[in-house]
């Protein structure tokens, strides 16, 4: 993991500023990389970076140019498959002087221009400025992984890693961009390029932006894809043979670093496969971090230590108390940088910060299983309700959905009438895009009755619904419906919530780098030509993983009933102690002033969330609270309050490349 | 406060934040207009018992006793006459 920022001037009139602009991005994000910091500058263009080490320590500082400094580059995250693409080059004449993966990137770039893109399996976001023709070209991986923002400001283009760091220049207006809030309150993320902020972009998962002469293009160069056919005659046992020989390969090159690796795990099926297949297949020792809820209700920690005891590894447990969940909050909203719904980043905060307490620097984690081989209860949701769809009066078909919830705090005769009516959102319509996603919708929109006449206006005819419906892929209409829950799960929720808000800004924040053997672009390509049978298997989630790693599993967790990893949300935040924050914020004179929320509504929401506390809140009073609280705190540390970082100083940087004004000079 | 106006305060009040009373008609199907949803019944059931001093029971969760002000009015009449 790493920070890189920059900007690129777009016309010859603008005047850039002094280098003490550059200092100040890449130490705003110092959290992401705080092993070294480097400088590339000259009179059209700036590049900074914060390095957190992990390949290549001795030689691997960047900037980084090629061999007649023509190109530069800055770089966050990991191209995987390095090692073998540097041979190729090798071959194609390309001459190395580090043994870094960013020179590997950089050289791929010349050799293959923007089709270098395709051969890379990893998780990164990289900027290469080409100074012969002042173009500078952005790319983004596949799912998202690592993230990267932009705008456009004073004939300047200008980008980082974090929101922060576009706002170190503080002739940015920092503005809410309200559709941006209507979207969040719609799928849990905005649709990219929109953000919470008003013209700050944020480059699209799989997507890349190339500045030339004053103009910005942006396109895709990957995109999830799903047949519309698929293969009947092959059997199970056959997919789980090549699934497993993918995934042990996945983690092997998952391992590669030059400092210790370990993993998280959560008691469920996905991190204990990715942590069995390290124990398995490879040599390393692993060490193995998790979370532990105070509150029983959340807490998974006999599972993990049965998996830790099962592996024999070294395991470490924070503990997570509401008032750690009250207090860390603030923190992390500084890192999302928008507004969410759930509490459930928070306790991720602080596991990366025990996973640095240990001195790891890297994560192997089991995000992206649920999206890529259906473990979701929402996919099953959708089976249940398509098969009801089609006899919408029947009296028998919903009540499999009670196998769902065999948990929730309501007895069989009571549960049955209100789950029914809330899975039955949409049934008239099951060819409808957002079928599978209409009862989360319908939820969380209960938010927006909060929203002020104001910020209405602001959102005016703004469709949030339908700001994932206008690039579907041309073949979505002919898409099996469970894939299409997959595909619209794998661009609104991992995307834009799961790998941001919960993964890379949470585990960045304590200078963490989480790796997805999951994501490698190979396991989600094969998932996805897995017939939707063998991952549903009537009720059975992520039916083939489990065959997949039957040899190397328990049967306790193979066999156990997936749960969601949720953590206490709005009675976290009336704790005993609870910090002074939260009644400022939710204070009359605070939400006036901010114009996003009615007063006298919050208030009463609050009062309500107060009063039933200890007892079951529903999931839309403890939507909106955590919803508004996030929006309170975004105004007031972003738009209220922002402090830019202090800038570095020359001898803060272990780089410092000074082009200005002259051919050529290395400081 | 008569059983009518008791239950549309309370439902105001605890669902929809005190926000558009007048949009809340007394046939409008409760659920269906999202204002409440399926852990809001909880409230709404122990709303009823503790002002009505009356019982819930398990079958008697249905849309016929529950889901508009209208139902709701003559479902509580009817159990505080038995």
């Amino acid at each position: 993991m790493c920070g890189i920022a920059g900007y690129l001037r777009l016309d010859d009139s603008v005047v850039m500023p002094d280098e003490s602009l550059i200092g100040r991005m890449a130490n705003s994000l110092r959290h992401r990389g705080p092993d070294e910091f480097g400088v590339y500058i000259d009179d059209y263009c700036a590049l900074g970076h914060s390095r957190l080490s992990i390949i290549d320590l001795a030689s691997g500082s960047q900037p980084l140019s090629n061999e007649d400094d023509s190109l530069w580059i800055v770089y966050n995250g990991e191209v995987f498959n390095y090692i073998e693409l540097r041979s190729e080059l090798k071959q194609a004449g390309h001459r190395f002087r580090t043994h870094s993966d960013t020179e590997v990137i950089l050289h791929a770039y010349e050799e293959w221009g923007r089709g270098c893109l395709d051969r890379f399996n990893g998780q990164f976001a990289f900027a290469i400025y080409d100074k012969n023709r002042g173009a500078i070209f952005i790319a983004r991986d596949r799912l998202g992984i690592r993230p990267v923002f932009y705008t456009v400001h004073n004939g300047r283009f200008i980008f980082g890693s974090e929101i922060k760091a576009i706002f170190c220049d503080r002739s940015v207006p920092r503005r809410l961009d309200y559709k941006g809030l209507d979207e969040i309150f719609t799928w849990w993320t905005t649709c990219p390029p929109r953000t919470a902020f008003e013209r700050i972009n944020e480059l699209s998962a799989g997507c890349y932006v190339e500045v030339c002469n004053g103009e910005i293009k942006t396109g895709r160069w990957w995109e999830m894809s799903f047949p519309t056919e698929f293969d009947r005659g092959r059997s199970a046992e056959s997919w789980a043979e090549e699934l497993h020989e993918l995934l042990v390969d996945a983690v092997r090159l998952r391992l590669r670093a030059d400092v210790p690796v370990g993993a998280y795990l959560s008691g469920g099926l996905d991190s204990s496969a990715t942590t069995a297949l390290i124990k398995h297949f490879t040599d390393t020792r692993v060490e193995t971090f998790s979370i532990a809820f105070q509150d029983k209700a959340y807490d998974e920690s006999a599972y993990q230590v049965e998996m830790a005891e099962h592996l024999g590894t070294n395991h470490h447990q924070v503990s997570c108390t509401y008032h750690d969940i009250a207090g860390n909050f603030p923190n992390v909203i500084r890192h999302t940088e928008r507004p969410i719904v759930r509490t459930a980043p928070t306790p991720l905060y602080m596991l990366s910060a025990l996973v640095r307490k240990h001195d790891f620097k890297v994560v192997l984690t089991g995000e992206g299983a649920d999206e890529i081989f259906g473990g979701y209860d929402l996919f099953k949701e959708t089976l249940i309700r398509r098969f009801w769809s089609r006899r919408i009066d029947s009296p028998w078909r919903p009540l499999l959905l009670r196998k769902l919830y065999p948990t929730l705090p309501l007895s069989p005769g009571r549960a049955r009438f209100y789950l029914e009516t809330f899975y039955k959102a949409g049934l008239a319509d099951p060819e409808a895009w957002t079928f599978s996603h209409q009862p989360r919708i319908n939820t969380t929109i209960k938010l927006k009755e909060y929203f002020t006449e104001d910020a209405q206006k602001r959102i005016g005819g703004h469709s949030s619904v339908d700001a994932f419906g206008v690039d579907l892929p041309e073949r979505f209409g002919d898409w099996h419906h469970l894939v299409r829950a997959q595909y619209l799960e794998v661009k609104s929720l991992l995307s834009g919530y799961l790998l941001s808000s919960q993964g890379d800004r949470v585990a960045s924040a304590n200078s963490v780098e989480g790796r997805y053997p999951f994501l490698d672009h190979r396991v989600v390509e094969l998932g996805a030509r897995i017939p939707p049978w063998h991952k549903l298997r009537g009720l059975n989630e992520k039916a083939i993983l489990k065959r997949a790693m039957k040899k190397e599993l328990p049967a306790a967790i193979l066999s156990r009933v997936k749960q969601p990893y949720m953590a206490p949300d709005s009675n976290s935040f009336f704790c005993e102690n609870r910090p002074d924050y939260i009644d400022e914020l939710l204070s009359e004179q605070a939400l006036a002033a901010a114009g996003v929320f009615k007063p006298e509504a919050v208030a009463k929401l609050k009062s309500k969330c107060a009063r039933l506390s200890h007892a079951h809140l529903s999931f839309k009073d403890n939507m909106s609270f955590i919803g508004i609280l996030s929006t309170q705190l975004l105004v007031s540390l972003f738009l209220d309050d922002f402090r830019p970082a202090e800038t570095l100083t020359r001898e803060n940087f272990s780089r410092f490349y000074d082009f200005r004004g002259q051919p050529s000079r290395k400081v | 406060m008569d059983v009518r106006a008791a239950l549309r305060e309370f439902i105001v009040d605890n669902f929809m934040m005190g926000q558009d009373a007048a949009s809340l008609s007394d046939s409008g199907s409760l659920l269906e207009l999202g204002i409440i949803d399926s852990t809001g019944v909880l409230e709404l059931v122990g709303f009823l018992e503790e002002t009505w001093q009356i019982t819930v029971e398990d079958d008697d969760l249905i849309p016929e006793n529950l889901d508009s002000i209208d139902n709701l009015v003559s479902y509580v009449e009817r159990k505080k006459g038995s």
